[in-house]
This record gives structure tokens, sequence and C-alpha cells, in this order.
């Protein structure tokens, strides 16, 4: 068995594998399926400063190899998350990490404030990033002056594990990387959904309520890890990869591009237990190629 | 029991018309305390277009044989490679998932409603209620004759009663048109499972006649478990996931303009 340990900043991961913001509810949801704790971590439900409703059904289209969601970062606020929902996963061994979405930075700044004061969260990642809000979210993660100074408002009332969430909807990725980390971010995680609709030609209608929403699963993979590599190659900091990651190979390709960690995203709703399966896969890999750490293959493209 | 993944055996595969398929599938695990209305989250083998797994109502369950039925109306490419596949094949399947009806008392007196492939669930919830000492009453619905099936087996369980869109069986019109909805039999407590068009109008008469009134939402979803939070509906209480806090509902709670 090959070692698996990762460390994003001070974050120290058993293993390499985390569950991408909403596709992995709070964890609780996976009990029945599997021991969250052989995770390397948890990121859960993207929350807001204030209850969220989410925008309309239909929130969801299936597309070839993958499908796009306008869920529109539905929760119930700060406040419930510390009331309801941080007790129950404080009691994971593993890291529980919280994806954080505000509409102004001060809306931002505020939540890394409440966050800053759980313990047992060791990490934020900030969502800059999120396609299916009308205010915020994306319009941060397109623009590098913005970008910065959301991260380093943040990074001000901020002292532990500080991950930004990178657009893919943007000309030039790396440089936003940049922006971002000059701003202060420990780790980047990339990416997020890539903005796509779906029409249903029959009715003429859009198959989103909201038209355009956030496109992920396999179809994106290439890209995503076509970014992965500019990113990695753009900063110093640790690169968290996603993007359609389906199996344990999907995943090694992440590594090899660049990425220190990787998330699981959109595979979840297909297989409850693919993220315990994709950390049996890489061990496998490594043992199967003689690699001693994880770590042995990140950046790792045999060029 | 709690939920799991796992490969269920096709032990029998009927072809009950033209385009319905009833399938038993065996479990290697045991199965147990399965409610009427919970569905199970079917992944598709050999399809590019079929993404995601396809829920589908709970049918029946042979606790005897550790086996679950599902009525499957070939709809799209996704159904139709479950729908043929063949007996010794194995479907990869979330279950059992979501909340199932409430259950009724002895003695009283209840209504099933079942609209086209909304009779699925039906099967299963008029046995347990007809066990239970329930009075059972089911009233079907289908477009013609030809779409009718499974009368036989659902008249084991209470009295059937038929209506079809253009009166070549049973009564002529929709479900909401059948006389026993008139007002005349008094009944405890209606389940109803259809198109959605069809579960309002029957929302809308139990409410008037004051009965206790259960329907089962079909919402697209992606997981099936209550984390993507696509397939939800809007509730008094704010949107509801309608396959983890569902796909069973009071109408009471439905913000339906009823």
């Amino acid at each position: 068995m090959a070692n698996l340990r990762v460390k994003i900043h001070n974050l120290e991961l058993e293993n390499p594998v985390m569950t991408a913001s909403g596709t992995f509810g709070n964890g609780v949801e996976f009990d029945d399926f599997i021991n969250v704790d052989n995770l390397g971590g948890i990121i859960l439900k993207g929350t807001t400063l204030n209850v969220r409703e989410g925008n309309d059904y239909p929130r969801m289209a299936e597309t070839p190899m993958g499908m796009l969601n306008a869920v529109g970062l539905q929760n119930k606020g700060v406040d419930y998350f510390i009331k309801n929902i941080y007790p129950s996963v404080s009691q994971y061994k593993t890291n529980v990490i919280v994806n954080v979405n505000g509409s102004s930075i001060d809306e931002y700044v505020s939540l890394a404030e409440r966050i800053n004061e759980l313990e047992k969260i060791s990490a934020i990642e900030l969502n800059i990033s999120c396609p299916n809000v009308k205010q915020g979210g994306m319009a941060f993660g397109t623009n590098c002056v913005m970008a910065e100074r959301v991260t380093s408002e943040v990074r001000k009332v901020y002292n532990k594990t500080l991950i930004v969430k990178l657009s893919p909807n943007v000309t030039d990725i790396a440089e936003i990387a940049k922006a971002v980390v000059a701003g202060g971010a420990d780790s980047v995680s990339l990416v997020n959904t890539f903005l796509g609709m779906a029409i249903d030609a029959e009715r003429r209608i859009p198959m989103l309520s909201t038209v355009t929403g956030g496109l992920s699963g396999p179809a994106i993979k290439p890209i995503a890890l076509r970014m992965v590599w500019q990113v990695s190659k753009a900063v110093s900091v640790p690169v968290i990869g996603l993007g359609g990651i389906m199996n344990a190979t999907d995943a090694i390709e992440f590594f090899l591009a660049g990425a220190t960690a990787i998330q699981i995203g959109t595979a979840n709703f297909i297989d409850p237990q693919i993220t315990v399966k994709i950390i049996e896969g890489i061990n496998e890999y490594l043992d199967r190629h003689n690699f001693k750490s994880i770590n042995d293959i990140v950046g790792g493209l045999q060029m | 029991m709690n939920k799991t993944v796992c490969d269920l055996i096709i032990t029998k595969q009927t072809q009950l018309n033209y385009n319905n398929f009833l399938l038993e599938l065996k479990c290697p695990e045991i199965i147990e305390n399965i409610k009427p209305g919970q569905f199970i989250n079917v992944q598709v083998k050999d399809s590019s277009k079929t993404f995601l797994r396809r829920p589908l109502s709970i049918h029946n369950v042979d606790y005897s044989q550790n086996t679950i039925s599902i009525l499957v109306k070939e709809v799209g490419e996704g159904t139709s490679k479950i729908v043929h596949s063949k007996v010794g094949d194995s479907l990869s399947v979330v279950f059992p998932l979501g909340n199932g009806f409430t259950k009724s008392h002895r003695g009283k007196k209840v209504l099933l409603i079942g609209g086209g492939v909304g009779i699925a669930p039906m099967m299963h919830l008029s046995r347990e209620l007809n066990e239970d000492g329930c009075d059972v009453h089911i009233l079907l619905g289908a477009k013609t004759k030809e779409d009718h099936i499974l009368i036989d087996d659902f008249s084991r369980y209470g009295t059937v009663y038929i209506t079809t869109d253009d009166g070549s069986l049973g009564v002529k019109g929709f479900v909401v048109q059948h006389p026993i909805l008139d007002g005349n039999v008094q009944f405890d407590h209606i389940y109803c499972c259809g198109p959605e068009v069809m579960m309002r109008s029957i929302a809308q008469r139990a409410k008037s006649l004051n009965i206790e009134c259960e329907v089962s939402l079909e919402n697209m979803m992606a997981c099936g478990f209550g984390v993507c939070l696509c397939c939800v509906t809007k509730t008094k209480e704010g949107n509801k996931c309608v396959c983890s806090e569902g796909p069973v509902f009071n109408i009471n709670e439905l913000e339906w303009q009823i």
C-alpha cells in the first residue's frame, strides 16, 4: 500500500479524495452507503449568510455524458448550519470543509468570520464560481480584480486554510488563479461547472427554469484537465482538481496534470460508493507502477 | 432497511401490453421492511444518452423469495434498455429510496387511484392495506382498453373501478369523473399516483370532499437520495426534495392551488 497522504497548506488529508460541494449533501446522506471517514475530506453543500430557496423547478437536465443543474444555492443559511448541521458533521473524523458563497464582499467576509469560529471546520472553500445565482457568485470569479479583492478581504478574517473555487467560464483561468493567490489563497480548486443550456425541441422551451445552468459530468473532463494543467504551472499553491471524474483512472489523470488532491462530484449521484472505489483504484495504480507515495505522481506528466 | 447499492438479478421479465413490462428482481442481500411508495434507482448499461439512473416505483415485494418487482413503461432509450434486459441479467440498483405512503388502520375505507403507469406502486400498497384489514377500493385509469393492465391482480386486493379516456373499457372519462368520487361514498383516505394534472384534479376533489389525500410525485432527479436538490417541489415549509422527503406528500403540505 502506497502512502496516500497529501497536504493542502495546513490541511492534512489521509488520502487525496474529497467530495465536491453540492454533490455530497452534508455527508450524512452517505452514511448508509460508505464510511465517510475513509475519505480525505468532505466539502459540504454551499452555505450563504441568509436562507436561499434556490431556483424554480426544473433545475436539472440530463445531457450526453453529463447533466446541467440550476439549483441556485438552496440552503437554510449559516445560522441554521451552525445550530443544526455543524453538531452532526463534527462527529466525523475526516476533514470537513464549508463551501462559502456571497452576493457581496461583506457577505463573504461575514460568513468567513462565522465559520472561522467553528473548531471542527478545518478550511473553507470560497465559491466565486456559482453560475446559477443572479448576484455575486461567478461575477467574482470571472474578473481578476474582483477575485483578488474578495480573497484578500476574506483572508483578513479567516486564519485557517483558504481554498478558492474557480470558474472555468473565463478566457484565461491561470490569470484568475494567480489573482486569488496574490489575494492570499492557500489553494485553488477547479473547475466549477461550465455554463450551458438545453432545449426541448418538441415543446420549443428551455429545459431549465433559469434557461442556463452548470454543466458537469464526464462531458467536461478534458477541459477541466487542461485547466488544472495550466493552473498548476501558473501558481505555486496546491491545486485541487475536479470536473467529470468518474473512476480512478480519471483521478490519476488529474494528479498527473498537477492536482495534489481531487474532488468527486456528479459521480456521487450515479454511484454513492464511488469515492471509496476511487481510493482503492488509486492505491492499486500506485502499487502497480511501484510508486511509494501519491505525491510521486503529482504533476508527473511525461512530456 | 438501510439504503444500499447492489446488483439485482432479473428472475422474470413479462411483457404486459405493447409498452408495459413487469420485471422481478432478486436481491443478494436480505430485503426487509420496504414501504409501499418507495422506489429504486436503476443504472442503465450500454446507453450513451442515459447518464443518470432511472427512478422506478417498487411495484410489489415478495419477502419469502427476496424479490421485488417493478412495472416499467417503455418511454425512451433508458427504460427501453431496462425492459429489454433478459432473465439472468443484473441491474445495478440503489434502493430503497424515499418515504412511502402512510398506513391506514383496520376497517378504514381507502381509495387507491392510479393513472397510466402511475398504477405501479399501488399493487404493493393495495396488498398491504388489504392485509391490514382495510376496505380497499382501487380506481385505475388509462387512455384505452389496450392500456389497462393487471386488473385481475388488483382485484385480489380490493374492488376495482375502471375509466378510459375513449370509453373502450369501464367509465368513459378521466379518473376524477368516475362516480365513485361523486361524494356518495365516504372514503377515509385517498392514495394517488399518476400524471400531475390528474393528481391535482384528484387533490381538488379530495379537498372538497374533506378526505385525507396523499399523492406520489415524479419530478426529475439526479441522485435519488436528497443531495443534488434538483427534484424539489414547493411546500408550505419551502422547497422539499421529492426523492428523499417524498415522493409521497399529503396534499395539504403542497403549494398546489386547489
